[in-house]
Formats: C-alpha cells, sequence, structure tokens
C-alpha cells in the first residue's frame, strides 16, 4: 500500500501530539517555551495555585517588550523597570534562563532564539506573542498563546489544541529589483484580508522563498498572524541548516549530520494535499506600503490613496475612517506623501539583512527627518557596528539606540506623537500602535530609509540605481 | 472558573470589523496587575476622549451593565494580549458574537468563561439593525447554539470542546494532571529518539 502523503504541518503536529481527544483536540509537548515581561500573569496564575515551572531547562526568558532602548543614559521609568523587576524575581524563582539587559545576547525572543540555536527544525515552539510564527521560517511549529495558556505551558509543558487546516503559498518567478520580503507579505496580506488565512496554518513555498534568506523568510512568517494565520512555517534546506550551524544551542558536530537528514525529512510530501493553495507572481510583487489602519489596506508605491467608491461597500466604511485616522486624501499618490519620522527594527525587520539593506540605501546620504533605528538585539547591534553600518546611520541623523520591542509596541515609552506620520519596519499599523494618534505606514526597512532621505513615501528603487 | 449555559443580559452592537486587540486594549495599560481590574481600560481609545471622559455617542457609553457585544467581522484580531479578554470580562461581558474572530483571542476568550460566538454575515445583518437604536435584551442557549433578541431568533457556532469548557467551567491545568502518565511516557520516548530536541547546553 502506498504510503499516504503528509504535509509539513501533518509531520511536525504527529511528532508532536501526546495523544488525542476523542473531540479531535491534541495535546502536544512543547520544546522551546519563550516568555518575557508580559507574561507577568501567567507567572501569578502559577503562583495563585502553588504551582511551578515544570521544565524550566526547556525555558527561556527574554527582556524585550519593555526594555529601554537608551539604558546606558537614561534614567528608566519606574512602572517599566518594575516589569523588568518582576521577570527578574520569576525567572529567579523558577531557575529560568533569563537573557537580562546587560547580557551581551539580549534581544527580542524572535531574534534571540534563533540567533542561539534555541530555535531549530521540527521543534514546537511557544510564546506569550503572536509573532512567535517567526521561528516556523525553520520548520519549527510555532504559534503565539495568551496568558492562560502561557501558565498552563510553564505548568505541564504541554498545550491542548485543534489542527489548524493547511494553506500553500507557492510565491514563484523571481522578485524584482528593490522588492523584500517584507513586500511579499503585505502583498499576500493586501490580497487575502487580514482574516485572510484564519484558522489556517500557512506554508510557504515556491522557486521564491527557496532563494530567500532566513532574515528574510523570518520576516514572512512573522507577518502571518497579520494575515490571519497563526503558523507559518517554511521547509528547512540547505540554508536553514548553514543559518544554524555552530550556534551556540545547536546540536554539535557528531549529531549535525544525522539531525540534518532528520531536517530534511520535514518537508511536506511531493504529492500532499492542502486545504488551501494559493500561487503568488513574483513579478507583480512591487516595493509596498500600507495606507490605513489594518496591515490589508496596502499597497504598492506606485499606487494611489483608494477611494471609497472603489472597494466593496462592505469595506467602504473601513476606508473612509481608515484615511480620516491617517489624514489621507483619496486618490492622492502615496509616493510623495509628506512623513514626520522614521522606525527601523522590530521582530519583523531588526536582524542584521534588515540594517544592511536599510544602511545601503542611506550611504552617503541625509535623513530628511528624526528617526530610530533599534537592533533586534544586542548582537545584531555589534554585528552592525563591527560592519561599520551604525556610522551610516548616525551620519544620516538617525538615532543609534539599544535594543528591544521599541517603537513597534511603544511599552518601553518610545511612542510616536499623536497625528505624526511614521514611516515603520514594523508589524501592524493598528489605530494608536505606535502611540494615541500616531500615524504608521508599514513598509521593508530599505523602503523606511528611502522615507528618511526624501521626508516622503519614495520609491526606494530610485535611490537604488547605481547602487549594485 | 464558574461554567453557565444559559445567559440573559443586554447586548450592544459595535457595527465595526477587525475591531483589533490594540483597540480592545491599548499596550499601555497591561502593566497593571489584574487584580487591579481591566474594565477601566476597554476599547479605550475609542471610548474616551483625550482627557479621559467618555464620549456620549459611542454605541458602549450610554447605558451601563452591558453584557453582550455584537460586532463585525475579524473580532480580536492581532495582538495575543489576554488583557484584552480581561478588560472585555472585568467590564461585565460575557459574550461576543462576530463573523469572526481572531483565532489567539478566541482561544484565550473561552479560557476566561468569555463565549465567542461565530454568527454568519446575514445573522450579523439582522443583530445589528434590531440593535441600531438601542440595547436589547438577549438570551443565549449555550447548549442549543441558539440566541434570542426581541422576535428574533438565531443559531451560532462554537468549536464544541470550546463550549463544553464554558458549560463546564474546566480549567485546562486541572485535566491536564490525569494525563500526567502519558506526557511522562512521551518525553520519555522524545528524549530516546530525538535527543537533538534537547538544548545542547551553551556555555
Amino acid at each position: 500500500m502506498k504510503p499516504i502523503s503528509q504535509t509539513m504541518l501533518d509531520k511536525l503536529w504527529t511528532a508532536h501530539e501526546v495523544l488525542r481527544r476523542e473531540d479531535g483536540v491534541s495535546l502536544l509537548w512543547i520544546d522551546r517555551h519563550l516568555v518575557h515581561e508580559g507574561s507577568h500573569h501567567a507567572f501569578a496564575k502559577l503562583k495563585e495555585r502553588g504551582l511551578s515551572v515544570c521544565e524550566p531547562d526547556l525555558t527561556f526568558a527574554f527582556v524585550d517588550h519593555y526594555a529601554p532602548t537608551r539604558r546606558s543614559f537614561q534614567t528608566c521609568d519606574p512602572q517599566i523597570l518594575g516589569m523588568i523587576q518582576t521577570l527578574r524575581q520569576n525567572t529567579h524563582d523558577h531557575g529560568v534562563r533569563l537573557y537580562d539587559l546587560d547580557d551581551p545576547r539580549q534581544g527580542i525572543a524572535h531574534v534571540v532564539g534563533p540567533e542561539e540555536g534555541l530555535t531549530l527544525p521540527g521543534l514546537l515552539i511557544n510564546c506569550g506573542d503572536s509573532h512567535t510564527s517567526t521561528h516556523g521560517a525553520f520548520g519549527a511549529l510555532a504559534f503565539g498563546i495568551g496568558a492562560t495558556e502561557v501558565a498552563h505551558v510553564l505548568a505541564t509543558q504541554t498545550i491542548w489544541q485543534r489542527k489548524p487546516k493547511s494553506m500553500r503559498i507557492s510565491v514563484e518567478g523571481a522578485l524584482g529589483f528593490g522588492v523584500a520580503a517584507k513586500d511579499i507579505a503585505l502583498g499576500w496580506i493586501g490580497k487575502l484580508g487580514t482574516d485572510g488565512a484564519q484558522g489556517y496554518a500557512v506554508e510557504y513555498a515556491g522557486a521564491v522563498i527557496r532563494g530567500l534568506s532566513m532574515e528574510g523568510r523570518m520576516t514572512l512568517c512573522n507577518m502571518s498572524i497579520e494575515g490571519g494565520a497563526r503558523f507559518g512555517i517554511i521547509a528547512p534546506d540547505e540554508t536553514t541548516f548553514a543559518y544554524i550551524k555552530d550556534r551556540p544551542f545547536a546540536p554539535k558536530a557528531e549529531a549535525w549530520k544525522q539531525v540534518c537528514a532528520d531536517w530534511r525529512a520535514l518537508s511536506s510530501d511531493k504529492d500532499a494535499q492542502f486545504d488551501r493553495e494559493v500561487v503568488l507572481d513574483a513579478s507583480e510583487i512591487a516595493p509596498t506600503v500600507t495606507w490605513g489602519t489594518s496591515p490589508e489596506q496596502a499597497l504598492p508605491i506606485t499606487a494611489a490613496v483608494p477611494v471609497a467608491d472603489d472597494v466593496t461597500p462592505a469595506k467602504r466604511e473601513a476606508v473612509c475612517d481608515a484615511l480620516e485616522y491617517m489624514g489621507l486624501k483619496a486618490g492622492h499618490k502615496l509616493e510623495g506623501t509628506a512623513v514626520d519620522q522614521v522606525f527601523i527594527g522590530s521582530c519583523t525587520n531588526g536582524r542584521i539583512e534588515d540594517l544592511r539593506e536599510a544602511a545601503h540605501v542611506l550611504k552617503g546620504r541625509k535623513a530628511k527627518i528624526p528617526g530610530q533605528v533599534s537592533p533586534g538585539s544586542a548582537k545584531v547591534k555589534a554585528q552592525a557596528e563591527a560592519e561599520g553600518l551604525d556610522q551610516i546611520f548616525r551620519s544620516a541623523g538617525l538615532d543609534w539606540v539599544d535594543s528591544g520591542c521599541s517603537m513597534c509596541v511603544g511599552m518601553n515609552g518610545d511612542l510616536v506623537e499623536k497625528g505624526q506620520r511614521c514611516a515603520s519596519s514594523t508589524n501592524r499599523n493598528f489605530k494608536g500602535r505606535q502611540g494615541r494618534g500616531a500615524r504608521t505606514h508599514l513598509m521593508s526597512p530599505a523602503m523606511v530609509a528611502a522615507a528618511s532621505v526624501t521626508g516622503m513615501l519614495t520609491d526606494v528603487r530610485r535611490l537604488l540605481e547605481g547602487r549594485q | 472558573m464558574a461554567g453557565w449555559s444559559t445567559h440573559i443580559g443586554m447586548a450592544v452592537c459595535l457595527p465595526q470589523a477587525n475591531i483589533d486587540t490594540d483597540q480592545l486594549i491599548p499596550a499601555r495599560f497591561m502593566s497593571v496587575p489584574r487584580a487591579q481590574g481591566y474594565g477601566r481600560f476597554l476599547l479605550h481609545d475609542m471610548r474616551r476622549e483625550e482627557a479621559g471622559d467618555l464620549k456620549a455617542d459611542f454605541p458602549f457609553n450610554a447605558q451601563e451593565g452591558m453584557s453582550v457585544l455584537i460586532a463585525g467581522r475579524n473580532f480580536g484580531s492581532g495582538s495575543s494580549r489576554e488583557a484584552a479578554v480581561y478588560a472585555l470580562v472585568d467590564s461585565g461581558i460575557r459574550a461576543v458574537f462576530a463573523p469572526s474572530f481572531g483565532d489567539i483571542f478566541a482561544s484565550n476568550a473561552v479560557n476566561n468563561g468569555l463565549l465567542p460566538a461565530q454568527i454568519d454575515e446575514a445573522t450579523y445583518e439582522t443583530l445589528s439593525q434590531t440593535l441600531e437604536r438601542r440595547p436589547q435584551t438577549i438570551t443565549i442557549d449555550l447548549g442549543a447554539r441558539s440566541l434570542q433578541l426581541g422576535s428574533v431568533g438565531a443559531r451560532f457556532s462554537i468549536d464544541d470542546s470550546w463550549a463544553l469548557k464554558l458549560i463546564n467551567g474546566w480549567d485546562d491545568i486541572d485535566l491536564t494532571r490525569h494525563h500526567r502518565a502519558a506526557i511522562a511516557a512521551f518525553k520519555n520516548t522524545r528524549y530516546q529518539t530525538t535527543a537533538w530536541a534537547w538544548p545542547n547546553g551553551a556555555d
């Protein structure tokens, strides 16, 4: 009998299934649990019940959401410091390893996990953060959970989940000049909507995905949740193995060959069936920006702000509302819209390659508007400094600061003022996301760099001409 | 947590799609311990002026004591912050009816006794029209997956395992403890066959 073909999701699910109840809900084993300051609710639940962390060696803690980004010279807000102190106390009490502010490997959980080799193909990774889907770039089953679930994982190292449906997004052809992984993400979300992949685990496949670096793959998987998918996965390959090899927590040399063979076998079988298939033509993807207050409100930089009459009646009200909040006029060209400030960083686009791409645009140029660059981790920061990228950002006039979630979510006090327009390499343009009344335009780091040079939303391809 | 199978309360409609978690509770309030209550943060920036006063024309603000919310599709999309559910629950909300929900929000809701009830778009239109002028009494029967709002009767759907959990007030940690032996056996086998899945001690 021919064996039944399996998707990568099937294989990852089966490998972690402790049991499946009669109602179809599975109990899954967790290989890595990442916690942060926001996990205080979960630790409080544990304390209420007198429970301890069941697998402290599989639990890793990160100071990221509240991390001050000017910590060498700025005094910390007591409430923010309190959040960090609580995490220190909880991890100390439970014997959990903490990447604290002064650790040379400190940074955003979704940047440091891969850097440390904690993120590996075939693992199940949970974190109380919706961008946990980032780790799926390695062929791991990784998804965000809420505080009650975090408490459950801390107490049992397992989670109850119903298996999601499977969806494959294949990106074929070749990406055009100046087009990045962020543009693929905003492109598909713009097409399918922020609930386009709700209830699905998305596997990204196709020639373009195979050609992406790990940084690009992480950006793409990271944004899965903005299209409604709790999971984004990419089959591990030589690019994946090369990234992982020799990382601090990666399997060591003697096991390496066998492990790579195990990882190769994770890929979806050739004739595996998906519940939904979407194929995108890479040549149709342009540098993209969001114009509204939802990641689905995204368009090529060459487009004009939509006119309410152009959209379906169901979406009309949302368009008018978004245009009012964003202070944009229907029908005006996106390119040329004046921007007040820029931000480069976050778990979406705060990695070394992101900074290289932004610096490539900025080299020898000045920023017309203020802005801040926050590397995704202290290691990314050190690497960037070794390459002289910090000098490019500084001489352009941008602030080069410490790592953390920073202005993506503003919990550490890095906020955008009311009515200010920010070109941002982050993941959400929700109302108030970067501060009450802040106007966020999402785009790739290179596009953010271009906006800083001109002080307007700008097609980065103009500034890249002659720079290759 | 106490389970529940029927609820009678006042329903209000928030006729918008994509009410994300950042709208349900802005990030700046999330460092507050739960014991202090999250109700005052619910939809904070949507329903309040900058000085903090309630906006008179916001649906939620006209009357106190609402316990059921009807909203547009993709309710609770965005972040995994369970604080979004705490803000609803601490405001007295027991159920949200919408054509679709953010996946993480929905499971967080069930973990806090809040019903994320899925209705089809036509039902949503009918309910929102019925509630256009003022909040009204609604009756929810979780076991029968039905609701009654004035003369309008409708069905909703929810994952069966979630409905059972809400009705019985089950807590996952208690349930999982019954499977301790199975988990220990699984861990042991995984360690034997997949040793590389354990962090290979750095420094």
